[in-house]
């Protein structure tokens, strides 16, 4: 398509510009995801899910191109439930982010792939591991991604604490994620959040804030 | 190493050796010949009992209108079309290849095959071309689950979403969608919507125009309403330009006889010449 038409689905590949965050707590892990998906300068779903389901216990979320994410959890989700029909077990946190990692390495030259694992298993309780872009393996107590992300490092640096109560830990997601989505241009629309317990998924949805909700931070000319 | 009792098997998928020379040609100044384009106007709703889909009937090579009446839903199953945007021959060898997978997979499972089943079929072959095969589709269908739709990026990207557009018109139609869908509406009121979204990228969209063609799809039952709307049509002729035989001298007659060896007939769509 020519430049001049503005064919943002055609010249850029879809992008999540993102903000994820996965968290430990006292009872498992909370992941949190925005939900915006952008194409160049245009949002292409505004209400994407971002925190996407690999078995009933482990989930992922996703950033940087959103063919490359999905068909990466895709392929990891298959192959996680043949292994789980194989062994007759469910598969443990680390032995699929393990998988995450064995797409993300190998395939590190070809794929744009920023990766959260988070989830509960009964060996180790609630865990989450990191699979930042080059495809490293890290398992980090709290951890955040994304465009986002850069924002609230500080935030989190500031606010995090082992063993949190479940509603204290949404509450820490939640305002890191509104933060990260007000300050970052491909950040936004709503925080989706995902409780993992030993219990399984619970979802929840939050509205970002009013703009009214804080007093404005506006330049003050110099007279 | 070719032979006439071994004659070499040709790779199968696309062939890439052309590339380096065509670069070099390209380079050289040389003017590569432009693909016949749908910038496009498409989209898709769910309503009460199913889902509706829309497009325009533009087609376009650079600034050229190539087609002005189109088809642009594409046929994928009884309870599934596909709306396609992008490189024209893209759209349609995808969407008819799938379209055939698709069939197969009815008859071997003997059900019908859920919408889900083609959004997968259709992104891992778009991931597999890495977005080299431009196809950018808006499928919608109705199985036992209910309605759905999906938008698919060309490469490789799905969203399920209640309405979605794409194309150059996408942004357009999505303005229309974006103050007026609401759960749970009406047929005829989801109709106008749809029309009204489509008739915002004919008429404000440079790559969008000529008709509006839409698609009902319910459960149990399609119905596919090509040309629905004709947003453009041409005023008559004032003057008549026909003229009289033997305006134009004839210098000279040279007759060529030929054995007619076989005649057929084949029905097209008739191209608008006036």
């Amino acid at each position: 398509m020519d430049a001049h038409l503005g064919c943002d689905f055609l010249d850029h590949p879809v992008s999540t510009g993102t903000t994820i965050m996965a968290v430990e707590f006292n009872g498992g892990v909370i992941i949190g995801a925005d939900s915006r998906t952008s194409t160049g300068s245009y949002v292409a779903n505004r209400v994407t899910d971002k925190l996407t389901r690999i078995t009933d216990k482990v989930y992922c979320c996703r950033s940087g191109s959103a063919a490359d994410t999905q068909a990466i959890a895709d392929i990891v989700s298959y192959s996680t439930y043949f292994y789980e029909n194989q062994n007759n077990r469910d598969a443990t946190v680390p032995e699929v982010a393990a998988e995450f990692r064995r797409m993300c390495y190998n395939y590190r030259d070809s794929i744009t792939a920023g990766i959260i694992v988070a989830g509960y298993d009964d060996v180790n309780g609630g865990q989450v591991f990191s699979v930042p872009l080059g495809g490293m393996l890290i398992r980090q107590s709290c951890t955040i991604g994304g465009s986002g992300s850069s924002f609230i490092y500080g935030f989190v640096r500031e606010n995090y604490s082992e063993n949190m109560e479940k509603e204290a830990c949404v509450e820490f997601v939640k305002k890191a994620v509104f933060h990260a989505m007000y300050h970052d241009g491909s950040s936004g629309g709503v925080c989706r959040i995902g409780i993992i317990t030993k219990d399984g998924i619970e979802r929840r949805v939050f509205f970002a804030p009013s703009i009214d909700a804080k007093p404005a931070l506006t330049p003050i000319a110099v007279r | 190493m070719n032979s006439v009792l071994a004659p070499e098997i040709e790779q199968p998928g696309f062939n890439f050796s052309n590339c380096r020379r065509n670069e070099r040609l390209i380079n050289d100044g040389f003017k590569a010949p432009k693909t016949t384009k749908t910038g496009t106007t498409i989209v898709g709703i769910i309503y009460k009992d199913g889902v509706i889909l829309g497009a325009d009937t533009r087609a376009t090579s650079g600034n050229i209108v190539s087609d002005k009446n189109c088809e642009k839903i594409h046929f994928l199953a009884k309870n599934m079309y596909c709306c396609g945007a992008g490189t024209a021959a893209d759209t349609e060898m995808t969407t008819k290849m799938i379209a055939s997978q698709l069939e197969l997979h009815r008859l071997s499972t003997n059900r019908v095959v859920p919408v889900n089943c083609a959004s997968t079929l259709l992104k891992q072959y778009l991931f597999r071309y890495q977005g080299h095969v431009s196809a950018a589709l808006v499928l919608g269908g109705v199985d036992a689950q209910g309605p759905s739709i999906y938008c698919i990026y060309p490469h490789g990207s799905t969203d399920k979403l209640p309405y979605a557009t794409m194309g150059s018109g996408s942004l357009a139609a999505m303005s229309v969608f974006e103050s007026r869908w609401k759960p749970d509406m009406e047929e005829e009121e989801g109709k106008k919507l749809v029309r009204d979204a489509i008739a915002a990228g004919i008429f404000n969209d440079l790559g969008s125009g000529s008709n509006v063609d839409l698609c009902i799809i319910r459960k149990g039952n399609t119905e596919y309403l090509r040309n629905y709307e004709l947003a453009n049509q041409k005023g008559v002729r004032k003057v008549d330009y026909t003229f009289k035989r033997g305006t134009t001298g004839v210098l000279s007659v040279k007759k060529i006889a030929f054995d007619v060896v076989a005649e057929s007939t084949t029905a097209v769509e008739q191209m608008d010449t006036n």
